[in-house]
């Protein structure tokens, strides 16, 4: 597509480098939102942030947006600072928020022309329309949209300065998984070009199959960072093994009994276990070791296995394992 | 893109907004006009109605008759004698009257003397018969009809409508549309962008400015065209200074729209600025009904500058340099609207 050719990316090796960002929402109860933030995003990577509801993403994002002022720290975008170079910035940068609401008599073409018309330089606004794959709705009013269309006609405005880097604030939150997975495309496309893109995101599948690079935010900071496959392998294993002993057998290993975790953990092949549910909840590094042990582990307590599932680490495994919550508890 | 397109588009959205919203449409420019039919038919000089006269039944009945149809004043029916009687009760004719048969014989008026149309009708059957048998007016005369356009209610109501309708206009037109904008985070959005904010706030005037253009052609125009207005040449002049108060009061709804993101908040500060204004300023009665205490007050208000301007050069065709105090009431109050709208105003 023409588009893909347009796009050539300046030479930087840095994108985004923060370091001890603070931000603090004044009140009666001060909410402090951002808590010492440290952030380097590569040029040309799909960075993610990840992290539940309230970790301080949004605010994160919107301080690198120019939209909001930190309360301390360093922040430096393309190598610029917002209190000096802010024109220079917003025309380099694209940007889609929470829920944006474009103007419901307005056509799709027409809301891109209106965004077109800021930018010094740009793509034509038919191509940012094709290239999020609303071509054939381009002469439809916004309010026929669907919600899925609606975001992808939101990543269209943020294409059309031609940007250098480009912060999507939880793209797919309220979407319908078919919805989803175009959006995932758009973003893949995005990633190919050389684009360097920043989006949050409370989804971890969404941040292990877009990015290259993840920071895992927690209350206002990061609290692990790198590439998908290196998080998971922090975890000492790849593997996840599930399951549950009979509750009528000998109880001599209650749910939650250290003693029985710390059996467990002496397992070969074992590398961490914890309880959870009425099971427990083992990382493994080889399952095919793991396995026959813990069946021999269930003989010996003179009981059976209720469950048993085997799959691979993912980042929720990683979040769980760091903080002992999970990603979309509220 | 160059400078100005950013501008060009921002106008385009506000205008695209404005037309494509019928609801919109019908409040700005079809309520006024139905206001006007209905204030204007309502308090409308009547002709003197018809006055409706009972004619009883005799031999010689046809030749009164015939003498007061053929007077246009009248409405007359021929009834029995107790037909007449009952009618007369139930004020179905304000008069009756009675002729015997005979040449010269005496005339009958039988009416109530209490009721103003019963004497209206005795005074009017009585010279239309006089007359009619015979009887000349001893000195002429000529009439001279007072109702000319220009001095009737619908001529001051026109300049006052359009008036309010311009602050409303600006109010809800800037006030409202940029709340709205801000609840759905477009304004936000809009600052992440390069562009120009001061050409977002000139787009959202000159869309009011152009709108405020199409009302006063249309108020006028209906004015003229439904009830005969003369406007004395200040046609020119009135739309000059419509379109100087719609600037003005895009200032006053910048103001009232600077924080907040809730509609409700903005719609009862709008109600709180412009209600007020609506009684006091002259729309439907004259401002200086108002004891003279408070005159300084109500004339410092910018509804009561723009409706006296707008009487001033539409109904007595005076010119725009007559009003240059109440020309620079408005800039002030526009001027100081935007200064401090400016200052407050929050994207996000």
């Amino acid at each position: 597509m023409r588009w893909i050719a347009q796009y050539h990316p300046p030479p930087m090796n840095s994108a985004i480098r923060v370091r001890e960002l603070r931000k603090t929402y004044p009140g009666r109860t001060p909410v402090e939102a951002v808590r010492g933030l440290d952030l380097d995003v590569a040029a040309g990577a799909c960075f993610g942030l990840l992290g539940p509801n309230g970790a301080g993403k949004t605010t994160t994002i919107e301080i690198l947006e120019g939209l909001l002022d930190a309360t301390s720290g360093e922040v430096e975008v393309l190598g610029l600072r917002w209190d000096r170079d802010a024109t220079a910035l917003r025309e380099r940068i694209g940007v889609t928020l929470q829920e944006t609401k474009f103007t419901d008599k307005l056509s799709v073409l027409e809301t891109l022309e209106l965004f077109r018309a800021f930018f010094p330089r740009g793509t034509a606004a038919r191509d940012a329309i094709d290239m999020v794959g609303l071509g054939e709705k381009s002469a439809s009013h916004v309010v026929t949209l669907s919600g899925g269309q609606r975001q992808r006609l939101a990543v269209a405005c943020a294409l059309v300065g031609q940007p250098d880097l480009l912060f999507l604030d939880e793209p797919t939150t309220g979407l319908d998984p078919q919805s989803r997975r175009q959006l995932w495309d758009v973003v893949r496309d995005l990633r190919q070009q050389g684009r360097t893109v920043l989006l949050t995101t409370h989804y971890m599948d969404e941040a292990e199959k877009l990015c290259d690079q993840i920071a895992i935010v927690d209350q206002g900071r990061v609290i692990a960072a790198g590439s998908p496959a290196e998080l998971i392998r922090s975890l000492g294993g790849d593997h996840v093994v599930e399951f549950a002993f009979a509750s009528n057998g000998s109880r001599a290993d209650s749910r939650g009994d250290e003693a029985a975790l710390a059996q467990l953990r002496a397992l070969p092949a074992v590398r961490s276990a914890r309880a959870e549910g009425d099971g427990y909840h083992l990382t493994v590094a080889e399952p095919h070791v793991a396995l026959p042990a813990i069946l021999d582990r269930s003989r010996a307590l003179g009981t059976t296995l209720t469950r048993l599932s085997t799959r691979h680490a993912s980042l929720e495994d990683v979040f769980v394992s760091l903080t002992g919550r999970h990603l979309r508890d509220e | 893109m160059s400078e100005a397109s950013g501008f060009l588009e921002l106008y385009k959205l506000r205008v695209r907004e404005f037309v494509r919203e019928p609801a919109i449409l019908f409040w700005v420019f079809g309520f006024p006009i139905l206001l006007a039919i209905g204030l204007g038919m309502a308090f409308r000089e009547k002709p003197i109605e018809l006055v409706s006269v009972g004619v009883v039944t005799s031999a010689s009945s046809d030749a009164v008759e015939s003498a007061l149809r053929a007077h246009p004043g009248f409405r007359v029916e021929e009834l029995a004698a107790e037909d007449a009687a009952r009618e007369l009760r139930l004020g179905k004719v304000a008069l009756v009257v009675g002729a015997p048969p005979g040449p010269g014989a005496e005339l009958e008026y039988r009416y109530d003397a209490t009721n103003p149309e019963g004497v209206l009708a005795r005074a009017r059957v009585d010279d239309a018969l006089q007359r009619a048998a015979g009887r000349t007016d001893p000195r002429a005369f000529r009439e001279v009809l007072v109702t000319e356009p220009g001095s009737r209610y619908v001529d001051f109501l026109i300049p006052g409508l359009l008036g309010m309708n311009i602050l409303s206009g600006g109010m809800y037109g800037i006030g409202f549309a940029l709340v709205e904008m801000r609840s759905r985070k477009l304004l936000k959005r809009l600052a992440a962008t390069p562009m120009k904010r001061s050409h977002f706030l000139l787009a959202t005037i000159a869309s009011r400015m152009t709108v405020a253009l199409v009302e006063v052609g249309l108020m006028l125009g209906f004015g003229k065209l439904f009830f005969d207005m003369e406007f004395n040449g200040g046609f020119l002049a009135a739309t000059a200074l419509c379109l100087l108060a719609a600037a003005s009061f895009s200032g006053m709804g910048l103001l009232v729209a600077t924080r907040t993101k809730k509609i409700e908040v903005v719609s009862g500060l709008i109600n709180l600025v412009m209600l007020p204004m609506f009684v006091v300023s002259g729309v439907f009665f004259s401002s200086e009904r108002f004891p003279d205490a408070v005159q300084p007050i109500v004339r410092a208000l910018p509804l009561t500058a723009l409706n006296d301007a707008l009487r001033a050069v539409l109904l007595e065709g005076e010119d725009l340099s007559a009003q240059l105090v109440r020309i620079g009431i408005l800039v002030a109050w526009g001027a100081i609207s935007f200064v401090v709208a400016l200052k407050l105003f929050r994207w996000n």
